[in-house]
């Protein structure tokens, strides 16, 4: 009755098997990269740098940067 | 099939990333523009020079801050769900939604909050453009090393373990992350470029709204990706009856 302690099927954790390292690195690199470049030009492209010439972008994405927190100008 | 479900799950996260950035982009909207605006209003009333708008503020604050804020939620979004990959069965005893949750508020703190604490956000017109190249290189410099850190801390949470116990590893790497963020603040150059008659009041409330977007977008974050996640990673009989019976995991 009271003894409703380590019933195993009622556990509420089910710990997933670990991914291989193998099988994410492709998958982190590409994308990793790719993410950190859609970063870039929401945070800091024509700010301190620019690879584009113009403040099109810096203009158009200006009160994001403030409120995301990145230095704007 | 491993590949699979890594693909699976970064597709998920960054599709929660834009959910989050959906709600994120609402606080921002919401809280965070009309002190935008204030703040532009101050740097009119004082600025000499009034160049053409290339954009107008119409467009700024809706679909330019849409896209800014958008765009961050799904690059995070994919980010976060890459570092869920190799987080899962590696962190501790955590079913799929626990790690989700963790993982969001590992990222809130480690990328925004602890950058935050030392480079705050600010309004126009506070920060002197001269050094915008200085101020964004520390910033994302402190953001990497924020991560970094926080990297190491589990290592060495996880290598003290056995030695200590859960509770004393977690304290003694906690006590490491905390030292070492405290030099970096100590160490790394501060700016003060707050205007001497700018509003004490309005740069606090950009400030706390800068912060409410980011916890609106991780905290939601961890919630979506962590339930598109348990679809993923618990066969749909586990998860109807209920009962997720814990696999056992290779060492």
């Amino acid at each position: 009755m009271a003894q409703s302690v380590a019933q195993p099927t009622t556990t509420p954790t089910a710990v997933p098997a670990k991914l291989p390292i193998g099988a994410i690195v492709p998958w982190a690199v590409f994308f990793g990269i790719l993410m950190l470049v859609l970063l870039y030009f929401v945070g800091a492209e024509q700010g301190a740098t620019s690879v584009m010439n113009g403040d099109n972008v810096h203009e158009w994405v200006h009160d994001a940067r403030h409120l995301l927190g990145f230095p704007c100008h | 099939m491993n590949s699979a479900t890594v693909r699976n799950l970064l597709v998920r996260g960054m599709f929660a990333g834009l959910a989050a950035g959906l709600l994120a982009l609402v606080v921002a909207y919401f809280l965070g523009e009309p002190r935008v605006d204030a703040a532009i209003a101050y740097e009119e009333a004082h600025s000499h020079e009034h160049g053409v708008e290339a954009v107008s503020r119409t467009m700024q604050s809706t679909a330019g801050l849409s896209t800014g804020v958008l765009v961050y939620g799904v690059a995070f979004g994919g980010i976060a769900a890459l570092a869920y990959c190799f987080a899962l069965g590696r962190i501790g005893r955590f079913g799929p939604r626990a790690s989700a949750l963790l993982l969001a508020a590992a990222g809130l703190i480690t990328v925004y909050v602890v950058p935050f604490l030392k480079y705050p956000a600010n309004p126009p017109s506070v920060g002197d453009p001269g050094t915008i190249g200085r101020r964004t290189t520390l910033y994302f410099l402190m953001v990497v090393l924020s991560v970094l850190l926080a990297v190491a801390t589990v290592i060495l949470g996880k290598r003290l373990a056995p030695r200590l116990g859960n509770w004393n590893a977690t304290l003694a790497a906690g006590a490491f992350l905390v030292l070492a963020i405290g030099l970096a603040y100590a160490f790394l150059p501060s700016f003060d470029e707050v205007p001497k008659d700018f509003s004490a009041t309005l740069l606090w409330e950009f400030r706390l709204a800068a912060l409410a977007v980011q916890l609106t977008l991780w905290t939601s974050f961890g919630l979506v990706f962590g339930a598109l996640a348990e679809r993923v990673l618990v066969p749909k009989q586990v998860r109807a009856k209920g009962a997720t019976r814990a696999t056992p995991v290779a060492h």
